[in-house]
């Protein structure tokens, strides 16, 4: 076991199975000698040489489409898109050409492909460069969708990802790179090193794919969020005082519903948690569903705590985010209603 | 048309139903002319060919200049053979399409030597990401033509289980990737591939077609982006067939003078050939693929045709170009070309021909039958219906069990 923050467990992942299998190559914006804007792949050129791991042009459907041509070929490729804001140039190609390939082939053609892209706010990005844009690609068959929300997570279901023959996007929330996040901005930065999920084994594992993670339990009340809420959550129901179960889905497509039901069944009580706007987001989803297989569980409605249905603003960060407050209230008001 | 503003400007074909067919506009220069550089000479040496244009069959259907093949008359047959195989498919296609046997077809009449010499010229390990208008690429390889039925009426024994549209074939095993409706992804999905041949050491290359007018997506510069930035053993071939359904070829092209032109911006090989000359699309990819094979990038081809029928059976030219247009393309028909050719070598003759056009018209209502026997999209058999949750991702999860169940199959 070795210390690592995000960044390090995905570096780490990808050395993993860099080492493993010649056919896993890394690109990307930036992704290449200088190792990507946010040192995810970091010391791969240098250590897999440069057809291993390589600088894209700007150009993300290009991108995309390179990562299909060459699993056509028989390849493992980990494309970075840069931002999760910047994925939309490559839309067509996720949702009309990755995504459809083994059912159109019926099977003739696969897809192991891992998009990789940081996503999510907090860090003063501004519009273009916090968006959590992952209800988008839940909504296409044939894509699964991952959102890890620890360095232990991320690494696992990295080389989950990339060992899968289905395509992934994979969203790296940001603001967890280099430590947790309670959702308060005023104090200073934790680091991974003195949290459990900071602990990483050097050596390739996986984790299992559409697997939630109960972070608490708890009797009172079920809070459904993944990525950066994970951490929030957690500080809301310390502060609350709250027997509140959280849990983390890690992956969003395909969820694992067995895992929330049966926790709501228990509980009674519901709140799903996204960074991303309200409207149509993922958590839009569990609700529905959480309704559908709950309903005569259910003591209150499903709650969502979300992002507003704005664009994700610069100077009004804090106010967008939903941080401890939002999670407090919705606590208190679930549990009086 | 009325028009606000002069500086405002759409640009519109020379002529539109009603008039008189008139190419008069086009130059064509005589076969024979074009000079064909090394195959490791540098792309923008090759601008003079973006802007001329590769012919060998002559006005006598003789083979002239630097750029003839010099093919044996058995392969000569052999292509004659899939291009007239490909025409007279596509016929009974259409004839089957309007009796009500299958929901939609697109012909490749007309263009059957883009696709025919391209294939013949290319190893068969070569892999093909095509449009929906290349199925004499199919022909060429030798896929089962009732395989290519039963795809088309999405029968039980269609290989992609009825989920793509009649004509959108995949055949990997004949290195023939999927056909998508969504115009140019597969451009640059065939410089990824080709990068991977590279990238894996073997000599296998890719090579890809589009219309001209999806030539204006942006797949089409990340192709060209991605194939001259890692040198990738590709073929980047532009059909210009003049019509993307109604809209005439000006509307991508702009003001640039030629497709082929375009490659230039990127420092790639570019060649504009005659699309209905056999001779001269067989030594255009041959060029190319020896180019691409020897590690000296890519080549993006911009095949000249005329599209002589509909864009597809949902279509109808008479509302937008001339009827009789296509009989006076100044570039001929590629069948009667590479037909006279051989009767001019003295290989070939009209009896033969007529008893060619009879066999292959036997085998196709033959292989209709057989492929009937499997199944109609109307009538069935077709794939069960359970099979529609499969191959969305190597096993279903709950979702997918689940709507199974709903719909209880």
């Amino acid at each position: 076991m070795a210390k690592m923050n995000m960044i390090q467990a995905l570096n780490s992942a990808l050395d993993n199975m860099m080492e493993k299998d010649p056919n896993v190559v890394s690109f990307g914006e930036d992704a290449g000698y200088f190792g990507g804007v946010f040192r995810v792949t970091a010391g791969l050129q240098a250590k897999y040489g440069l057809d291993r791991s390589f600088d894209a042009p700007i150009n993300e459907a290009a991108i995309v489409a390179m990562s299909i041509g060459m699993a056509a070929k028989g390849m493992r490729p980990v494309a970075e898109i840069q931002f999760a804001d910047y994925i939309f140039p490559g839309i067509d190609q996720i949702v009309s050409e990755l995504s459809r390939l083994r059912y159109r082939t019926a099977g003739q053609f696969t897809m192991p492909v891992t998009i990789r892209t940081p996503c999510g706010g907090g860090i003063r990005g501004g519009q273009t460069h916090s968006m959590s844009p992952e209800a988008f690609f839940t909504h296409i068959p044939g894509i699964q969708v991952i959102m890890p929300s620890n360095p232990y997570d991320a690494k696992g279901l990295l080389i989950s990802a990339i060992e899968s023959e289905d395509p992934v996007v994979f969203f790296e929330p940001k603001r967890l790179y280099n430590g947790p996040f309670d959702g308060d901005p005023g104090k200073a930065l934790s680091s991974w090193g003195a949290h459990p999920k900071g602990e990483v084994p050097e050596d390739h594992y996986t984790l299992p794919i559409g697997k939630a993670q109960i972070v608490r339990e708890g009797s009172e009340l079920t809070i459904v969020t993944y990525g950066t809420l994970v951490h929030v959550a957690e500080a809301a129901v310390a502060a609350s005082g709250v027997d509140a179960e959280i849990i983390d889905l890690r992956t969003l497509v395909p969820y694992d519903i067995e895992t929330v039901s049966k926790s709501v069944n228990k509980t009674g009580r519901c709140i799903v948690a996204q960074e991303a706007p309200r409207t149509s987001g993922f958590g839009a989803e569990l609700a529905a569903q959480i309704q559908e297989d709950c309903f005569y569980a259910l003591e209150a409605p499903v709650k969502r705590i979300t992002g507003w249905d704005t664009p994700y603003p610069h100077a009004h960060e804090w106010s967008y985010f939903p941080g401890l407050n939002r999670f407090t209230t919705a606590i208190r008001d679930i549990l009086e209603a | 048309m009325t028009q606000s503003d002069p500086r405002f400007h759409v640009p519109a074909p020379h002529v539109r139903p009603g008039d008189t067919p008139d190419f008069s506009h086009i130059q064509i220069p005589p076969a024979g002319e074009a000079k064909r550089p090394a195959v490791d000479v540098a792309g923008p040496e090759t601008m003079d060919l973006a802007l001329g244009l590769v012919r060998v069959l002559d006005h006598n259907h003789q083979a002239v200049g630097e750029w003839d093949p010099k093919l044996d008359a058995d392969v000569l047959r052999e292509g004659l053979k899939h291009m007239v195989l490909t025409r007279v498919y596509d016929d009974r296609m259409l004839k089957l399409q309007r009796q009500g046997k299958m929901s939609f077809y697109m012909k490749s009449t007309g263009e059957e030597a883009v696709a025919v010499a391209a294939a013949m010229a290319l190893d068969k390990g070569d892999m093909v990401f095509p449009s929906y208008r290349q199925q004499g690429i199919l022909f060429a390889r030798g896929r089962d033509i009732v395989e290519m039925m039963c795809h088309c009426i999405s029968n039980s024994r269609d290989n992609l289980k009825g989920r793509q549209l009649p004509v959108h074939y995949t055949w990997a095993e004949g290195n023939f990737f999927s056909i998508s409706g969504n115009l140019t992804t597969q451009f640059p999905q065939a410089v990824g591939y080709a990068m991977a041949c590279q990238f894996k050491g073997e000599s296998q290359i890719a090579a890809s077609w589009i219309g001209e007018g999806s030539s204006a997506e942006g797949d089409f510069h990340g192709a060209l982006v991605l194939a001259s930035t890692y040198k990738a053993p590709v073929i980047l071939n532009v059909v210009n067939n003049q019509w993307a359904i109604s809209t005439f070829q000006g509307i991508a092209g702009g003001q640039a003078p030629t497709f082929a032109m375009k490659g230039q911006g990127y420092g790639l090989a570019t060649l504009r050939i005659d699309g209905n000359d056999f001779l001269a699309v067989y030594a255009a990819t041959q060029w190319a693929a020896e180019r691409a094979r020897a590690g000296h990038g890519a080549t993006v081809i911009e095949s000249y045709t005329y599209r002589a029928d509909a864009h597809s059976t949902s279509d109808d030219p008479s509302g937008y170009r001339p009827k009789g247009e296509g009989e006076q393309w100044p570039l001929g028909d590629p069948v009667e070309r590479l037909k006279n050719h051989l009767i001019g070598l003295g290989e070939w003759d009209e009896e033969r021909h007529e008893a060619l056009e009879k066999e292959l018209n036997e085998l196709v209502i033959a292989s209709y039958k057989e492929a009937e026997s499997h199944g109609t999209l109307h009538d069935g058999p077709l794939s069960p219906v359970s099979s529609m949750f499969e191959d969305v991702y190597a096993e279903p999860d709950w979702r997918l069990r689940r709507q199974r169940q709903d719909l209880g199959v």
